[in-house]
C-alpha cells in the first residue's frame, strides 16, 4: 500500500519543495562552468553512496579523515594547521641573469620555493641562435642552452635549500641534466667542493609528457620515443633522487586548453596512471617511484566546481594506486598537489578585476587543500607580469593565508552535502571518461587518435557559445563593460636581451672542447638507439660537456623523429 | 580574386611562432567555417615562410595569424613582407592573441588590417573578414 499523502504531515523537505516551486528562478543557466547541473538545494540524500554519519557514528569511508585513505579531505593529518603551503610563483624571462634576479626578488618577498617557467625555444628543444627561435627567446620564459645558464639562473640560490619546480616537458631529461651538473657544481665542482649532490636536491620537473600532445603542444619526437625518455628519467630520478618529484602529472594546460573541471580530472588522472602502467611495465616497484609522482591542477572561478575537482582527484588516485596497482605504502596513495588560478579565466578588459578572479580561485584551491599555489598576476592577458601585479598576486596568497582564518580547521567543507554530492558527481563522470578511454586501447592510443584533444576543442568551443549568447556573464566582456581601468604599466622584454643570449651561447660554443661534445653526443645517440638502455647518464654527460639543449634534441631526433599533429577542431 | 560573391572565401588561419596556445586559433577556425567560409588550419609552430606558403597555395582571401608567444612584433611584420615580396597583394591580414595596445599601431603599419584581442566576438572577425574581402575585391 502506497502511504496516504492526506494522513501524513508533508517532511520539512517537501514542504520546503512546495515553498521553492512558489517562487520563479532567475532566467540563467544553474550549472557549473563545466556544465554539471546544480540543485537548489542539497541534503543528506544526496549522497546516496555514503550516509551523511554512518551507522554506529562510524565515519564515512568515503570521505574519510585527513591524511588518510582515501584522502578526499587532504593529504596531511594537520594540514595547514601544521604547514601552510607553498606559495610559489612561477617566473621567468629574458637569460638567465634576469630570471635570477626576479628569482631573488620573490624570495626576498617571502615566497619559499621557486618555479622556472622556461622560453618557447627552451621548451621545444631549439637553441636560442636556431632561425626556428627567432623573436622568442626569453619572452615567455627564460632562455636555457646550456649548463652554463642553469649554473647562472641559480646564482646565489642553495639549491640544497630551496626547492625548484622546473615546468619543462618534451626536453625534461635534458635540463634536469643541466640542473643536476650545475648544482654539482655549485661547491666549484672540485673534488674539495662537491656541491650539491643529487640525494639533496628537492624539487620537481613537469615532464608530463602526454599532456603536451594533448593541450600544451610542446613536443620534440613522436610520443613512443618521447614515453620510453620519461621512463628513463623516472627511473633515473627514482634511484638517485629521492627527494626529487620525477612527473608533475599536469591538468593545468588541459584546462586552459578549453577542457571542463571533468576532463582536466579524467585526462590528468589517466595520463598518471599510464605514467604508473608503464613504470611497473620497466619493472620498477610501485611503492618505488609512486610516492615521488606529484600533480598539478588549474583551479578555475567556478568555486565549488574546483573543490570538488580536488577531492575527487586525491579519492580517485588513492583507489587506483591501491586497488588496481596493489601499493602498499600510504604515500603511494596520496596525491599531492601543486595549483595554479587559470590564466584563461582573466579578461584584458578591466585587468585589475583579475585581482578578485585570481583570489577567488587562489581560495578555491586552499580549501581544495593543495601544497603549493601559484597566484596569477591581474595584467596577464595583456603581456608578462610587471613586478607590481605579480607583487599583489603573492599578496593574495599571504591574505588567505594569514587574514582570512581558512587555514584554522581543515578542509571545512567537508561534509557539505553540496561538495560531497558534487564531489561524488566528478568522480562518477571521470570514471566514465576512463571506460572511454580504455575502449580505445588506453591513453597513448588514444592520444594519437585526438580523442582527448577533440573532446577539449568541443568544450573550448561551447564556452565561447554560452558566452557570445551570454547564457555565460563575464564581467567586464559581456556585460558591466563600461568604464575601463585605463593605462596599466606592462613589463616589457627588451628585444637585445634575444642578442645577449644568442652572443652568450656562441661564447659557450667558443670556449667548449669540441671533441668532447662530440664524443659525449656519439654516445648519446648510440644509447638511444638501445631501447632498454637509460639515456640519463649519456644526458649528464653531454650536459658536463657544455652541449647545447638544441644539438641534444637533435641527435635524438635522428634516431626518433620528430613529430607533426594533426589538429582537430 | 575575382567572382568571390559566389565562391566561399578561403581563408588560413595559421600558428606563427612556437607558443601551442591553440585554444583560440581552433575556436576561431570553427566559427568561420560554421559561418560558411572555407577554413585551413595550419597547425602549430609554423614560420613565415610555412605560413606564406600556405597561403599561396591555398588561394587564400584572409589570412588570420594567432600569436601568444610574444613574438608578434617580429613574426607578424615578416609575413606581411614575404606575401608582399610573393606579390600578394590582396590576402586580408588579421592578428590576434596577446598583443598590447601599444603593438596595435605597430601592426597595422606593418600592413595588418586588424588586430583582435582576447574576448572578442567570433561574430565580429567573421563581419570583418566577409567585409574586408569583399572590399579587397
Amino acid at each position: 500500500m502506497p502511504p496516504e499523502p492526506t494522513t501524513t504531515a508533508p517532511s520539512s523537505y517537501d514542504q520546503w519543495r512546495a515553498a521553492y516551486g512558489l517562487n520563479a528562478e532567475r532566467d540563467v543557466e544553474f550549472t557549473t562552468l563545466g556544465g554539471i547541473p546544480i540543485e537548489p538545494l542539497y541534503t543528506e540524500k544526496d549522497r546516496p553512496t555514503g550516509t551523511a554519519e554512518g551507522a554506529g557514528g562510524e565515519i564515512d569511508p568515503s570521505i574519510g579523515v585527513p591524511g588518510q585513505y582515501p584522502f578526499t579531505r587532504g593529504v596531511y593529518p594537520s594540514m595547514y594547521r601544521g604547514r601552510l603551503w607553498t606559495m610559489r610563483q612561477f617566473a621567468g624571462f629574458g637569460t638567465a641573469e634576469e630570471t635570477n634576479e626576479r628569482f631573488r626578488y620573490l624570495l626576498d618577498h617571502g615566497q619559499t620555493g621557486l618555479s622556472t617557467a622556461f622560453d618557447m625555444p627552451s621548451l621545444m628543444g631549439h637553441d636560442s641562435d636556431s632561425a626556428l627561435s627567432l623573436g622568442e627567446v626569453g619572452r615567455e620564459g627564460v632562455a636555457i642552452d646550456t649548463v652554463d645558464d642553469m649554473q647562472t639562473l641559480f646564482q646565489g640560490i642553495d639549491l640544497g635549500k630551496v626547492s625548484v619546480s622546473m615546468t619543462i616537458n618534451a626536453p625534461a631529461a635534458v635540463m634536469l641534466a643541466f640542473f643536476a651538473v650545475a648544482a654539482e657544481r655549485q661547491g666549484g665542482g672540485d673534488q674539495d667542493n662537491p656541491g650539491v649532490p643529487l640525494d639533496r636536491l628537492n624539487g620537481t620537473i613537469q615532464a608530463d609528457i602526454l599532456k603536451e600532445y594533448i593541450a600544451q603542444k610542446e613536443w620534440c619526437f613522436p610520443v613512443d620515443p618521447a614515453m620510453r625518455v620519461l621512463g628513463d628519467m623516472i627511473e633515473w630520478s627514482t634511484r638517485n633522487m629521492p627527494r626529487w618529484n620525477s612527473v608533475s602529472i599536469s591538468g593545468y594546460h588541459i584546462r586552459e586548453a578549453g577542457a571542463t573541471a571533468v576532463q582536466e580530472l579524467a585526462f590528468t588522472l589517466k595520463d598518471g596512471l599510464t605514467y604508473v602502467e608503464q613504470a611497473i611495465e620497466r619493472g620498477l616497484d610501485v611503492d618505488d617511484f609512486a610516492p615521488r609522482l606529484s600533480f598539478f591542477f588549474n583551479s578555475q572561478i567556478d568555486f565549488f566546481e574546483e573543490i570538488a575537482k580536488y577531492r575527487a582527484a586525491r579519492r580517485i588516485w588513492a583507489r587506483e594506486l591501491k586497488e588496481t596497482f596493489g601499493a602498499k605504502n600510504p604515500k603511494s596513495w596520496l596525491m599531492r598537489t601543486h595549483t595554479q588560478t587559470a590564466g584563461v579565466s582573466l579578461t584584458a578588459q578591466q585587468p585589475l578585476n583579475n585581482v578578485a578572479r585570481t583570489a577567488i580561485e587562489a581560495l578555491a584551491g586552499v580549501l581544495g587543500g593543495t601544497q603549493s599555489l601559484h597566484t596569477n598576476s591581474y595584467d596577464e592577458a595583456l603581456a608578462l607580469p610587471s613586478e607590481e601585479a605579480v607583487r599583489i598576486a603573492l599578496r593574495t596568497q599571504q591574505i588567505i593565508a594569514h587574514e582570512t582564518g581558512v587555514t584554522n580547521t581543515i578542509d571545512p567543507l567537508g561534509g557539505s552535502w553540496f561538495v560531497e554530492a558534487l564531489t561524488d558527481e566528478m568522480e562518477r563522470q571521470a570514471y566514465e571518461y576512463f571506460r572511454k578511454i580504455d575502449e580505445l586501447g588506453g591513453m597513448v592510443e588514444a592520444v594519437k587518435l585526438s580523442y582527448p584533444q577533440r573532446e577539449i576543442a568541443e568544450a573550448a568551443f561551447e564556452l565561447q557559445t554560452a558566452i557570445e549568447d551570454e547564457r555565460r556573464i563575464v564581467v567586464g566582456v559581456n556585460r558591466y563593460t563600461e568604464g575601463d581601468d585605463g593605462e596599466h604599466p606592462l613589463l616589457k622584454v627588451d628585444p637585445a636581451l634575444e642578442r645577449k643570449q644568442v652572443d652568450r651561447l656562441q661564447g659557450v660554443r667558443a670556449a667548449r672542447d669540441g671533441a668532447a661534445v662530440e664524443a659525449t653526443l656519439v654516445a648519446l645517440k648510440e644509447q638511444a638507439e638501445k631501447p632498454d638502455a637509460n639515456l640519463m647518464d649519456p644526458l649528464m654527460d653531454c650536459a658536463r660537456a657544455h652541449v647545447t639543449e638544441g644539438e641534444i634534441i637533435h641527435a635524438l631526433q635522428d634516431v626518433f623523429g620528430s613529430y607533426t599533429e594533426t589538429p582537430v577542431f | 580574386m575575382s567572382a568571390a560573391t559566389q565562391t566561399k572565401i578561403r581563408v588560413v588561419v595559421a600558428k606563427p611562432g612556437l607558443d601551442g596556445h591553440d585554444r583560440g586559433a581552433k575556436i576561431i577556425a570553427r566559427a568561420l567555417r560554421d559561418a560558411g567560409m572555407e577554413v585551413i588550419y595550419t597547425g602549430l609552430h609554423q614560420t613565415p615562410e610555412q605560413i606564406v606558403e600556405t597561403v599561396i597555395q591555398e588561394d587564400a582571401d584572409a589570412v588570420g595569424l594567432s600569436i601568444l608567444s610574444g613574438a608578434h612584433l617580429t613574426l607578424v611584420p615578416r609575413i606581411v613582407e614575404l606575401l608582399r615580396e610573393q606579390g600578394v597583394d590582396d590576402v586580408l591580414v588579421t592578428a590576434g592573441g596577446t598583443i598590447p595596445a601599444e603593438d596595435v599601431p605597430v601592426l597595422k603599419e606593418a600592413g595588418v588590417a586588424e588586430v583582435f584581442g582576447p574576448g572578442t566576438p567570433t561574430q565580429a572577425i567573421i563581419d570583418f573578414i566577409t567585409e574586408g574581402v569583399r572590399t579587397l575585391d
